[in-house]
């Protein structure tokens, strides 16, 4: 147990952090501790959760992704020509919306690794191409997402929020196992050390390309999952969500030199991100300095993830690899 | 040191006289004087903002602050000019300017002292100004107007040539010479080629990250000080349309994002080509959607063509 | 050994070139099944690149690899794997932010992109306890490691992976001589059930103590391969490179009492690293510094040179007191030290940059040099004898050796008053080598004061005058004179008291 916290320092203090500002937002709320708030917080949360988690496939292997915002722009614009009729219609639309957003993620890792092109200039371009296929299905916002399927997504199942229901399934169902895979550990060693997931016998080609894959499937949840929140297509969503997911992930505990943090480190850097917004509403913070505040407080955590550097008692050691 | 001009770095340039060509094809009118006159004029401002992102990233780094510093210095500029003091009016262009190389010394604070990957705490930074200026203007577009002086930066004319894309060049040659010609400038390539040998050779890498943000956020301030004379106005989030235009244009002009390798020459085609692109797109009246997804192809294809180039030689 | 079954290891007509470089010409090789096989070169002679081929890590650019008689395309080190060839690099194969447990699992040869089963751990495990490494919790991650636990475990990697043909690529060169003797058992129990061993070291007991047959390569190609013992240290080395050991090393100065002392380091400690440690360095005196790895030499080198942050101690130059913080400081005319570091390729050079621009890098920061003239250079690399084509190639285009002397020349137009050095031929080829002691031999006699790190017996024997050896972080022998043996620093690097206790062993 103690080995674990130690090497997975990062993640328990974002854990830490977010049970800290949880705790203090519930209390301050006007309507307390209800469902209901719980709700609407963990379905603001649950979006960027899943933008980060996308965000996260892609740093973890040494990348970035700047199309994250894009890819759940262009699913969000798909899913809402196809999320209402028949139950048949809307599972083969959820199925198609999913596989859209796999889609561009394996175009990114295609480029990057055949075109050996830098993931950020890459996801740079191909944010733009996804932006305007979004613009296309839906050029002013609109459409509408099966109301149904939409209320069972969002709100709750026995008091517990379905977004917390899906976060805990995202982590035990999938995450933990994934973590013991060929496949999870190859892109950790990708991200860690190319030449030594190489030499190891690792395909690295397919390990990144798996990796941006991966990082669409999750961007295409995450424009799915907002959907379902929204109701309604907007083709406009994506930039806000690229940079706040890269900052989400970068709370979390997750390097962007690759290799280090998880899944659930991503997840908690967007909570925390989510629930300081939330908790800057009900603060009494004038809200014309709430934006500013939101900045003072990103800086402040990501300077003090930095000042690690500050003890580094060998001066070569602070340049890194 | 002479160095023959690379060939990624006149890529932008072919693509720029090919738009031209075929864009005249079928609009004549792109070829009149007047046209091209106009579009050196507004390239002028993507070009400053990319003349600074090129230093930053030849260091190894990035600079994700440009769109608010710019919007800062427009603000900040108009503002004192709309005051009605004249001592105040005067100082606009000054106090822009210190104010984007003080935000750029706080962002060389947190790359070179802290060790923050500068994609995340130039984020940040962008996103504290953004809220200072909502904070500031209360929400709405901030009062002010452009003095005579940035209305001619942006719009004037000199001997027949937009006097922005004078400024430019000016700016452009200058910092080339510092890139090429000073020990500064080698620092700054072998820093993002390798900062630990860079330092064990004696080099204080500290002092040139500092001065690298700085001078890219001095270009970032110039880059709104112009937008702001040629609007006649600031306004919110003036700023946010040219981020990735900016890394673009440094990118298509042949420097690496990954550090050391590029320079000011490419980013000069690179900033002429994009502006261009979107110019031509739009005289063509393609749609928004069309011109975004067209964007993103043609920056895709040129640097799949640098990639062949490389795959060709080794 | 007359065998009708074909040899394990067939490698016929093998060249590899990287451009214009022939790393391998025409190679014929031949390894058979349960033999421990030593290759012998120096660097730069293509065993690296040999084992590389073999690994699957690179494709030869001619000529046929059999295995048990027919021929296999490697076309990756998984394909290796798959066939039972087993590398242990040099450089280091595990993933650095991973647990030893997740880098066995990721290592172990059925291991896909699926659910990894722990059943090889246990073989690996074993492996450890037998080598020395029970020590080594499975939970650690390895970026934590030190470097020789980082060894036993690359070795207990190779091992599960249950290798027909092993190769040990300097595998044993961070560990201390007891964990050596049992990863030897270790080889030799694996020779004896069947497995056959490809052994690179440069410690040349180590290769009497293991190797079966013996084959020596040269410039790329593969001079003779011989019974080990059929020929004489001598005579192996004439074979390596065309010269005798004694001719390798430039002949001492008569120490001269008369000396004038030019670095003086006083109770120089570093948290619990370096402790203590004092020494003086007289102007034409060559320093040694010796001890196994990681006992305190390296920090206290680059705590000189301003590396390291809250250190103590005093560090007189010339009777100043001096106060160095950076390399910035060390290098001006002052206080005149130059550090040629431990990694050339990313620590003293600029790999994508040209020879040029790497020379002037140090220079450019003095104001009393002019950096940007080539003349200040020629003379270094005149006496050097650097081959290049021309000095705007990139630095990256040049052997091993002729990098380093890039790194020499680059700081030798500094002036240095006091030339610090850290393990400076290291993976260098044996010419090159002569070339730095020649070098470094007329920069003392010119007054330079030079503090040498090696991790070479012969360098602090043959070139130093005197000799301190590190151990836990304190100095706990310094020898010169006729005190400087091989014995006598053996005994010291292992923190025996009694030299003669070891020399009569």
């Amino acid at each position: 147990m103690l080995d674990y916290v130690r090497s997975n320092r990062r993640e328990v203090i974002a854990g830490l952090v977010l049970i800290l500002l949880l705790t203090l937002y519930l209390s301050t709320h006007p309507r307390g501790a209800s469902t209901y708030v719980l709700t609407i917080w963990a379905n603001q949360c649950l979006i960027l959760g899943l933008a980060a988690v996308a965000q996260f496939f892609a740093v973890v292997v040494r990348g970035i992704d700047l199309s994250v915002g894009a890819i759940m722009a262009l699913t969000n614009s798909l899913a809402s020509h196809l999320l209402d009729g028949g139950v048949a219609g809307i599972t083969l639309g959820i199925l198609v919306v999913l596989a859209a957003g796999a889609l561009c993620g394996l175009i990114n890792g295609l480029v990057v690794v055949y075109g050996r092109i830098q993931p950020i200039v890459v996801t740079l371009a191909t944010a733009s191409i996804f932006a305007g296929l979004a613009l296309l299905l839906r050029p002013t916002p609109g459409g509408a997402i099966n109301y149904d399927l939409a209320d069972v997504m969002t709100l709750d199942l026995l008091g517990v929020p379905t977004a917390l229901i899906i976060t805990g399934l995202l982590i035990f169902a999938f995450w933990l196992p994934f973590r013991r895979t060929g496949l999870g550990l190859g892109l950790y060693a990708l991200g860690s050390s190319e030449q030594a997931a190489f030499q190891s016998g690792l395909n690295t080609y397919l390990l990144r390309i798996a990796a941006f894959t991966f990082a669409g499937l999750f961007a295409g949840l995450a424009g799915l999952y907002y959907s379902f929140v929204t109701t309604t297509g907007d083709a406009g969503i994506g930039p806000g969500f690229t940079l706040n997911s890269i900052a989400a992930v970068v709370l979390g505990g997750v390097l962007l030199r690759g290799g280090v943090g998880s899944l659930i480190g991503a997840l908690a850097g967007a909570y925390i991100l989510k629930t300081i917004a939330a908790l800057m509403f009900f603060s009494g913070i004038p809200s014309l300095a709430q934006p500013l505040f939101e900045g003072l407080i990103l800086a402040t955590a990501i300077a003090i993830g930095g000042a690690d550097v500050l003890r580094a008692r060998n001066k070569l050691e602070i340049f890194g690899k | 040191m002479t160095r023959q001009i690379p060939l990624d770095a006149l890529m932008p340039y072919l693509g720029a006289i090919i738009l031209i060509l075929a864009g005249s094809t079928f609009f004549p009118q792109i070829l009149t004087a007047g046209y091209l006159t106009q579009q050196l004029q507004i390239a002028a401002f993507l070009g400053l903002l990319a003349t600074g992102a090129t230093i930053v990233i030849l260091l190894g780094q990035i600079d994700l602050s440009v769109p608010w510093v710019l919007t800062g210095a427009a603000i900040l500029s108009t503002a004192l000019v709309g005051s009605g003091n004249a001592v105040l009016s005067v100082l606009a262009i000054p106090a822009a300017l210190i104010f984007g190389a003080l935000i750029g010394l706080i962002n060389g604070f947190g790359v070179a002292v802290l060790r923050i990957p500068s994609m995340v705490w130039t984020l940040a930074m962008n996103s504290m100004l953004l809220g200072l200026a909502v904070l500031n203007t209360g929400g709405f577009n901030p009062k002010g107007e452009a003095s005579g002086l940035m209305v001619m930066m942006a719009s004037g004319d000199l001997f027949g040539l937009p006097v922005s894309f004078l400024i430019w060049m000016m700016v452009s040659l200058g910092l080339a010479y510092i890139l090429t010609r000073t020990p500064f400038g080698r620092y700054l390539r072998s820093i993002g080629f390798n900062e630990k040998a860079t330092y064990l050779s004696g080099v204080s890498t500290r002092s040139v990250v500092f001065i690298a943000f700085a001078l890219a956020g001095m270009c970032s301030a110039l880059g709104g000080v112009m937008l702001a004379g040629y609007a006649n106005q600031a306004y919110q989030s003036m700023g946010d349309p040219f981020l990735l235009p900016t890394i673009a244009a440094v990118v298509i002009g042949g420097t690496s994002i990954l550090g050391g390798r590029g320079g000011l020459f490419g980013t000069i085609g690179g900033a002429l080509f994009i502006t261009l692109l979107t110019s031509i797109l739009s005289v063509m009246q393609i749609g928004d959607a069309w011109r975004s997804i067209i964007f993103g192809l043609i920056i895709l294809v040129m640097l799949l063509f640098q990639t062949l180039r490389k795959g060709a030689r080794s | 050994m007359q065998d009708r079954q074909p040899p394990l290891l067939e490698m016929q007509g093998i060249s590899m070139h990287f451009g214009a470089t022939k790393a391998l010409q025409d190679v014929d090789f031949t390894c058979r099944t349960g033999e421990i096989h030593a290759v012998l070169g120096e660097n730069g002679a293509g065993k690296s690149t040999l084992m590389k081929l073999i690994a699957g890590v690179l494709q030869p650019t001619s000529g046929r690899i059999c295995l048990d008689g027919e021929e296999v395309s490697l076309g990756s080190p998984k394909d290796a794997v798959d066939r039972g060839l087993v590398c242990m690099f040099q450089e280091l194969s595990l993933v650095p932010d991973l647990s030893v447990r997740e880098n066995l699992l990721l290592g172990a040869r059925e291991a896909g992109l699926g659910w990894l089963r722990a059943d090889s751990l246990r073989a690996a495990e074993e492996v450890l306890d037998r080598i020395g490494g029970e020590g080594i919790r499975l939970a650690t991650r390895v970026s934590d490691l030190t470097l020789p636990a980082r060894q036993q475990v690359e070795i207990a990697k190779a091992i599960m992976r249950r290798p027909r043909l092993l190769i040990l690529d300097e595998a044993t060169s961070a560990l201390n001589a007891s964990v050596v003797e049992k990863v030897f058992d270790l080889v030799r129990a694996q020779r004896d059930s069947g497995t056959s061993v490809l052994f690179i070291s440069h410690r040349f007991h180590e290769i009497e103590a293991l190797a079966d047959r013996i084959s020596v390569f040269r410039s790329g190609q593969r001079v003779e391969t011989f019974k080990q013992g059929d020929h004489s240290y001598d005579e192996i080395i004439n074979m390596m490179v065309g010269q005798r050991i004694e001719e390798l090393f430039p002949p001492k100065p008569p120490s001269s009492e008369a000396a004038e002392e030019l670095l003086k380091i006083d109770n120089f400690s570093w948290g619990d690293q370096v402790r203590n440690v004092s020494l003086t360095i007289d102007k034409g005196q060559i320093v040694g510094l010796g001890g196994l790895d990681g006992q305190g030499q390296n920090a206290f080198l680059m705590g000189i040179f301003g590396l390291l942050r809250g250190s103590s101690g005093s560090i007189t130059i010339g009777g100043d007191t001096m106060s160095i913080s950076s390399p910035k400081d060390a290098k001006q005319p002052e206080i005149g030290l130059a550090l040629i570091p431990e990694d050339r390729k990313t620590e003293g050079l600029i790999l994508d940059q040209s020879i040029l621009e790497n020379l002037e890098l140090a220079a450019l920061g003095r104001d009393d040099l002019e950096a940007t003239n080539p003349d200040l250079y020629a003379e270094t690399l005149d006496q050097l004898e650097l081959k290049h084509g021309g000095l705007d190639q990139p630095v990256s285009s040049l052997s091993g050796g002729n990098q380093q002397k890039v790194v020499l020349a680059k700081w030798l137009a500094l002036k240095p008053r006091c030339l610090l050095l850290a393990d400076p031929t290291r993976g260098i080829d044996v010419k090159t080598k002569t070339q730095i002691y020649m070098i470094l031999r007329q920069l003392a006699d010119q007054g330079t004061a030079i503090l040498l790190l090696s991790t070479d017996y012969e360098e602090l024997i043959h070139l130093c005058d005197e000799t301190h050896i590190f151990y836990g972080g304190r100095l706990v022998a310094s020898l010169s004179g006729k005190a400087l043996t091989a014995q006598n620093i053996i005994a010291a690097t292992l923190n025996m008291r009694d030299a003669a206790e070891l020399a009569h062993a």
